[in-house]
């Protein structure tokens, strides 16, 4: 299924993985990071957001480190990423962990928090359910969206034995 | 149509015979960098001879996590015959080593999983941080993806003038431009000629905080000099030809640049000119990490402390880029200088540049620094505020405890 449908959350420009994944927060086990993501600017967000929500930001999103970005939004459940542009880093943490992720420009205008959003991540194609508007996104090339059909880079090398089975 | 350098060392390293903006390749890694943590459940790796092991976040290990993790690559070395390990007392940060150890060459592809690993652009080396779990799929494979993006060529005319350095240059850009996400620099011009190794290393580094894909300096006399007894393998260098497509051109003069200051934040359209900012009390200075660790920056800012104090109430903390920089600063009488004033000279490593240990900041205060990122809660408290500098202003400003123009001290 390439369509994922989901409630939004807005996030601004230049949206950087200290924000996401607080330095401290690096330090800890990999399933108590994610309580900890946005803490600083967005307090007890965490607490709200749910399965299948989809993540809207806008240009530069996920500059600064290599943390595991994509892990961490899987882990809170976040469906879909899309964002008026990436970090080239950004957007290979959130390949990596097979989380389908989608440049669009516009897209912030187009949708109000808490719209409902259906995302073709395949085609690009972004539709407001709300409001009932449609932007076009930019879809990945075809061999990275296998990476993220894949469920992530892990999961591959799991499955051609490169990683013991835990 | 012609090619970029970087576009060059994709083709090489993909077997093709060109590539332009647009296209997925998937490359042969030369050197692969592994920092603090190896995993234990990897079976089987692709060539031992690639890697290069070290410890730089966590070292010496501030937690018993971090010192169960450095044993972990210490078997890891042990059970793969990894040559190229530097274990504690070698140590260094990793970008800051593998120039200085010649495993970074010209024409070659690097990888490592911090993001700084840009750095090594300023070799002629085509280099991207990655994500943990990409570094682990390299260590298996021996191979990556990258997107080709369109590049931009900075050209650099002109000398700096007295106290405004390469750092200032790596931030007036963003200041100007904006954001690079998706895009490659090149940088030309006969203003390099001018710019040491220490100088690009340090541009190259702080490219990763433009959104740069990659940042790639040429092979000229100054790299042809830094490399002679140095480079550990036989390299290739690549240059861009005459006919290579730039999607923008900037035309930088050197001479009419002053020292520039990046407000707290973000990188992309928040620098200004040190005088909108001056007179900023400052909580902490620190010079240090990948982007300003090295010997240069010692001396300058061992220069600009000589016969002064650090002011009651700002603490002044430097940290070498590895324990070889530490060596030579010590015998060049810097770390000296830099203590008789009160400055904290530490141990090499990434420690307070991400907020991890040796200089934190408290809730509140201000920090000014030479190191590689502004962003909230960067260097401990999310209500702390993190101005970035050159060396010189930040030295300048430890010895009056507010942003200072290095030029008027």
């Amino acid at each position: 299924m390439s369509a994922l449908t989901g409630r939004v959350w807005k996030f601004g420009h230049d949206i950087n993985t200290d924000l996401i994944i607080p330095g401290f927060a690096i330090l800890l086990p990999a399933d108590e990071q994610p309580r900890h993501c946005f803490s600083a600017n967005r307090p007890g967000w965490v607490d709200e957001v749910g399965a299948g929500d989809v993540l809207l930001a806008g240009r530069n999103f996920g500059v600064g480190s290599g943390r595991a970005i994509g892990d961490v939004f899987v882990a809170l459940g976040i469906s879909c990423v899309v964002a008026e542009s990436f970090n080239g880093l950004g957007l290979r943490n959130c390949i990596n962990a097979g989380l389908p992720s989608l440049p669009c420009a516009g897209v912030l205008e187009s949708f109000d928090e808490g719209d409902v959003a259906t995302v073709d991540w395949l085609s690009g194609q972004i539709r407001n359910d709300t409001q009932s508007r449609i932007v076009q996104g930019q879809p990945l090339p075809r061999a990275l969206q296998e990476i993220v059909s894949a469920g992530g880079v892990e999961a591959a090398l799991r499955a051609e034995g490169y990683l013991a089975t835990p | 149509m012609g090619m970029t350098s970087i576009e060059k060392i994709l083709a090489s390293h993909s077997g093709q015979a060109s590539v332009q903006p647009g296209d997925v390749v998937v490359v042969d890694v030369d050197t692969a960098v592994y920092f603090d943590f190896m995993r234990a459940d990897v079976q089987r790796i692709a060539d031992p001879d690639k890697l290069v092991l070290l410890h730089d976040h966590m070292v010496p290990a501030p937690t018993v996590q971090s010192a169960n993790m450095a044993k972990q690559m210490r078997e890891f070395v042990e059970k793969f015959g990894v040559k190229n390990y530097f274990p504690v007392g070698a140590h260094g940060i990793s970008h800051v080593l593998v120039a200085q150890e010649g495993l970074a060459l010209p024409g070659t592809i690097l990888t490592n999983a911090d993001s700084h690993t840009c750095s090594s652009g300023a070799l002629n080396c085509l280099a991207r941080g990655m994500g943990g779990s990409e570094m682990t799929y390299i260590l298996c494979k021996g191979q990556t993806w990258f997107m080709v993006g369109p590049t931009t060529r900075v050209n650099l005319e002109g000398t700096l003038p007295e106290r405004v350095y390469p750092r200032d240059i790596i931030h007036y850009i963003p200041g100007q431009y904006g954001d690079f996400a998706g895009r490659n620099l090149e940088w030309h011009g006969g203003g390099l000629a001018g710019i040491s190794m220490d100088g690009r290393l340090t541009m190259a580094t702080v490219s990763a905080e433009l959104s740069a894909e990659f940042s790639l300096f040429p092979y000229d006399s100054v790299l042809e000099e830094y490399l002679a007894g140095r480079a550990k393998r036989p390299f290739e260098p690549v240059h861009p030809d005459p006919d290579a497509e730039y999607d923008q051109v900037i035309d930088i003069d050197l001479s009419a640049l002053e020292p520039q200051v990046v407000r707290p934040g973000k990188v992309a359209w928040n620098s200004v000119g040190v005088g909108e900012v001056v007179g900023q009390r400052v909580d902490q200075a620190f010079i240090g990490s990948c982007a300003n660790g090295r010997l240069s920056d010692f001396a300058i800012a061992a220069e600009i402390v000589q016969g002064r104090k650090v002011a009651y109430g700002t603490r002044f903390i430097v940290t070498p880029g590895s324990q070889t920089i530490l060596k030579e600063a010590v015998r060049a009488g810097y770390v000296e200088t830099l203590m008789e004033a009160g400055a904290v000279v530490t141990s090499s490593t990434c420690g307070a540049c991400f907020g991890g240990h040796m200089g934190l900041l408290g809730d509140g205060e201000v920090c000014i620094t030479a190191s590689t990122r502004n962003f909230q809660g960067r260097m401990g408290s999310p209500t702390a505020d993190v101005f970035m500098a050159s060396p010189a202003t930040v030295a300048a400003s430890a010895v009056t405890g507010v942003i200072t123009d290095p030029r008027e001290l």
